[in-house]
């Protein structure tokens, strides 16, 4: 794969690979996720691309009723919620992202600590498809 | 601090924010007890969110320096999310301190309720950090995430947040600047009433908690956050006047003084040590009472930033008043009522005075400022003799905090 500049720019090419990359310092092996091109740790700048298994467990979790404009165009509202979650990596790490594949009108059944697995949506805005960072109940 | 003043909070569809912080503006020269010449102000520190955004308006300052017949003194305008007029008053304190001015106004205003609520929410959105707004997150969603966070962990529930709620809506008709002017019983009670003029069936609630967990009543918003654990769209303005240490006697004989202040910075919502408190909070509380010498015991009531009720549990256990996991249980104990130990949002609180967000900051400051001089009518403090009391304010996910003491010496 061709490697990427540490940026959100690279984080993104690489989800359109449906890869989930994070940066790790080469001097402290801090990990972050999504990248970063300067160690917050030690402040170094030496940072290398790692690729994430793509599993964690939920952290926190929301079922959203009223979305922004862009999740109404997709179709969600009172009636039909969605879950946007923040997931802990298997690798430690913390991401949010949308968490699919649960029922987001009962969220009392969504249990914090539930073991996810990432899944990468695609979506056509325009005539460019985007790819997104989701996750689902293993 | 000499004077303050602010206009009342709402929805006002016929006044801009002009036309607010004038009354605030006005409301604040009279409530200088010697009197303050406007020729004397040297500078203005003017908190806004984002004008730019709700009314397409930008350049506040001049535009507020023109309003007040000010110009040409110098104005600045000062942008941290909700914490905007927590930050504009930390920076007049510093250019007093300095020695560069003597006499200086602080405000805050907002103007939301010009837009639909999508559009509300797409504003304060911009707040938020960029992954978060791609995950779909909005503020309120944000707020829920946290506090499934915080019940795993110690094990509160929908029930605890009801306590903030019922505790905001008992403290807020006490208030004639408040935005909601009703105790949950009393919404409770007209809600029937209505439902009788209609001719359908009568709502019986048997108390608080059942009318807050009727999803008619409350719905939800963003799981577990209901229409009632959240604060609304709101219009104000708020001001303030500093000035000199040594000048403020010529202004009143009680004049307020910063004990201390602080402000910190915190990370975006997936990269934050905890998702159970604001470390941003943790931080400007110490630098306010390293700075004042105070510790929380010595502070005797607070305004906190109860944009949404979990909020309000976490800050009152990351300002040290509670130890961490014990706040919910401190309200549901009665705590941090008027009447309590450690009364919290006397004022209401965003909940229920309302959340002009750029404004609120130094609102709640005003707040602190009644409740000092014994001017809170209605919900004084019930103590002999307040000395410190403290407000914190908090924008965006909690990328900015304060902590600001006032004492009446």
């Amino acid at each position: 794969m061709e490697e990427q500049p540490v940026s959100d720019y690279g984080y993104q090419q690489y989800l359109q690979e449906e890869k989930l990359m994070g940066s790790r310092c080469t001097a402290c092996g801090a990990l972050y996720v999504p990248p970063r091109g300067r160690c917050s740790a030690c402040q170094q700048t030496q940072m290398e691309w790692q690729q994430m298994q793509g599993t964690g467990k939920l952290a926190a979790f929301t079922s959203i009723a009223i979305g922004p404009p862009f999740m109404i165009e997709q179709g969600f509202d009172r009636n039909n919620p969605y879950c946007s979650a923040v997931i802990e990596l298997t690798e430690g790490p913390r991401v949010v992202a949308r968490v699919e594949g649960v029922d987001a009108r009962q969220p009392e059944e969504i249990q914090v600590g539930m073991r996810l697995v990432a899944r990468f949506a695609q979506r056509a805005v325009g005539d460019e498809v985007t790819t997104s960072l989701t996750f689902a109940p293993v | 601090m000499v004077g303050a003043g602010m206009s009342p909070f709402g929805m006002f569809a016929d006044r801009d924010s002009k036309d607010l912080f004038l009354q605030a503006f006005q409301e604040m020269l009279h409530s200088v007890d010697r009197g303050v010449d406007p020729g004397d102000i040297e500078a203005l520190y003017l908190g806004n969110f984002t004008n730019d955004f709700f009314v397409q308006q930008s350049h506040w300052g001049a535009i507020l320096a023109d309003t007040l017949g000010l110009v040409p003194r110098p104005a600045t305008r000062i942008e941290g999310a909700c914490a905007s007029s927590a930050l504009a008053f930390r920076e007049a304190v510093f250019s007093i301190a300095s020695g560069f001015y003597d006499v200086v106004l602080v405000g805050g205003f907002e103007d939301m309720s010009k837009q639909a609520t999508e559009q509300v929410a797409e504003g304060l959105a911009l707040a938020a950090s960029p992954y978060e707004r791609s995950a779909g997150f909005t503020f309120p969603g944000v707020f829920g995430a946290i506090a499934t966070a915080y019940f795993d962990k110690y094990g509160a529930t929908r029930e605890h947040l009801m306590n903030v709620t019922i505790k905001s809506h008992n403290n807020a008709p006490l208030n004639p600047k408040a935005q909601f002017q009703q105790t949950i019983q009393g919404i409770m009670a007209s809600r029937a009433v209505k439902a009788k003029k209609k001719g359908g069936p009568v709502p019986e609630w048997q108390d608080e908690k059942q009318f807050l967990g009727d999803p008619q009543a409350n719905p939800v918003v963003a799981w577990p956050m209901h229409l009632f654990d959240c604060s609304p769209i709101s219009d104000g303005a708020a001001c303030i006047l500093l000035v000199g240490e040594e000048i403020a006697r010529s202004f009143t004989e009680e004049p307020l003084y910063v004990a201390g202040l602080g402000q910190a910075s915190g990370r975006a919502l997936h990269a934050a040590e905890d998702l159970t408190y604001f470390e941003a909070t943790r931080r400007a509380a110490q630098e306010a009472y390293g700075m004042s010498d105070l510790t929380p015991q010595d502070i005797q009531f607070a305004e906190v930033h109860d944009c949404f009720s979990i909020a309000e549990i976490m800050h009152i256990e990351d300002l040290g008043f509670f130890k961490p996991g014990q706040g919910y249980q401190a309200v549901a104990d009665g705590l941090t009522r008027l009447d309590g130990p450690k009364p919290i949002n006397t004022s209401g609180g965003l909940k229920c005075k309302g959340h002009p967000v750029g404004a609120t900051g130094a609102a709640q400051l005003i707040e602190v400022w009644e409740q000092l001089r014994n001017k809170a009518g209605k919900r004084q403090v019930p103590h002999p003799d307040l000395r410190f009391g403290a407000a914190h304010n908090l924008g965006g996910t909690g990328g900015t905090c304060t902590f600001t003491i006032l004492e009446r010496r």
